[in-house]
């Protein structure tokens, strides 16, 4: 039986990156973040399309996904109109709309405090949180240890990943 | 409720956070970083201690974020100094409320 005694505190999220769209990438790095912030344990390993927050070319170019995104009316009101406009997902296809959709939402996290991905990953580096790439997906992508940021820890296999992550209360969470 | 820390009575919510920012002193931080398992605070923890009680008197919202970027402490200096929870034990060692952000 359980008692609120017999709760386990988390002592470790590893968290898998698998989309490298902004919207994908955020929750994975405010959710290490906030980990770290309250003495959890915290690992990012970024794999497939993840890797676009690490690649140096791109990281500081992130966008959001507006095509096939049905729940861009959330967006709304950062136009100041109200969320329950429906925002067509054919629309999400035209020229422009993905970066302004991108400026919109850059604009309302800078005003949370939020940093962009790159001070963000340097933030979590810097709080004692660790950055891993996926070893498959680099050589998928053709992508070499220096074509990544200054702060990824390391470059892991699948197996490496769950040895790093062991030990009791560690959770793993697919992003 | 109340709660006596070094030879004062105070105001503290359930979680030991001071409710009146007025009742500190530095007795009282050194008393609750004992109970939080900081030891002995030294002049790093209270510029710490000292800038959370400025920002929160301007009510300025406090983040991890903009305490690394204060110039007061890099994050990484936050982390060691106050370690595991950086921001919700330096607050509640400065006698401020809990910080209610998630960044």
């Amino acid at each position: 039986m359980s008692t609120p005694d017999d709760k386990q505190p988390v002592k470790k999220m590893s968290i898998i990156v698998s989309r490298g769209s902004l919207d994908g990438i955020y929750p994975a790095l405010i959710m290490a973040n906030g980990a770290r912030m309250e003495g959890i344990e915290a690992s990012l390993f970024f794999t497939f399309f993840g890797l676009n927050a690490l690649a140096n070319k791109t990281l500081d170019h992130l966008k959001v996904a507006t095509v096939g995104n049905s729940a861009l009316n959330m967006a709304m009101p950062m136009l100041g109109l109200p969320m329950t406009i429906p925002f067509p997902t054919v629309m999400g296809a035209i020229p422009g709309v993905s970066a302004f959709a991108t400026h919109l939402m850059n604009k309302e996290m800078e005003k949370l405090d939020i940093p962009p991905v790159r001070e963000f990953l340097e933030l979590i580096s810097d709080s004692g949180g660790k950055i891993y790439a996926c070893k498959l997906a680099m050589d998928m992508f053709k992508l070499k240890k220096e074509d990544l940021m200054d702060r990824v820890d390391g470059v892991l296999t699948v197996g490496q990943f769950y040895e790093e992550s062991a030990g009791v209360g560690t959770h793993i969470l697919f992003t | 409720m109340k709660k006596t820390i070094a030879g004062n009575e105070i105001d503290v919510n359930e979680e030991g956070y001071l409710t009146d920012a007025s009742q500190w002193n530095e007795a009282i931080a050194a008393a609750i970083a004992s109970e939080e398992g900081i030891g002995a605070l030294t002049d790093a923890h209270m510029k710490v201690v000292r800038y959370l009680r400025e920002q929160q008197a301007k009510g300025a919202a406090l983040t991890i974020r903009s305490m690394g970027k204060s110039g007061v402490v890099t994050t990484k200096e936050l982390y060691d100094l106050f370690p595991g929870g950086p921001l919700k034990k330096s607050s509640k060692i400065a006698g401020i409320p809990k910080p209610v952000g998630c960044i």
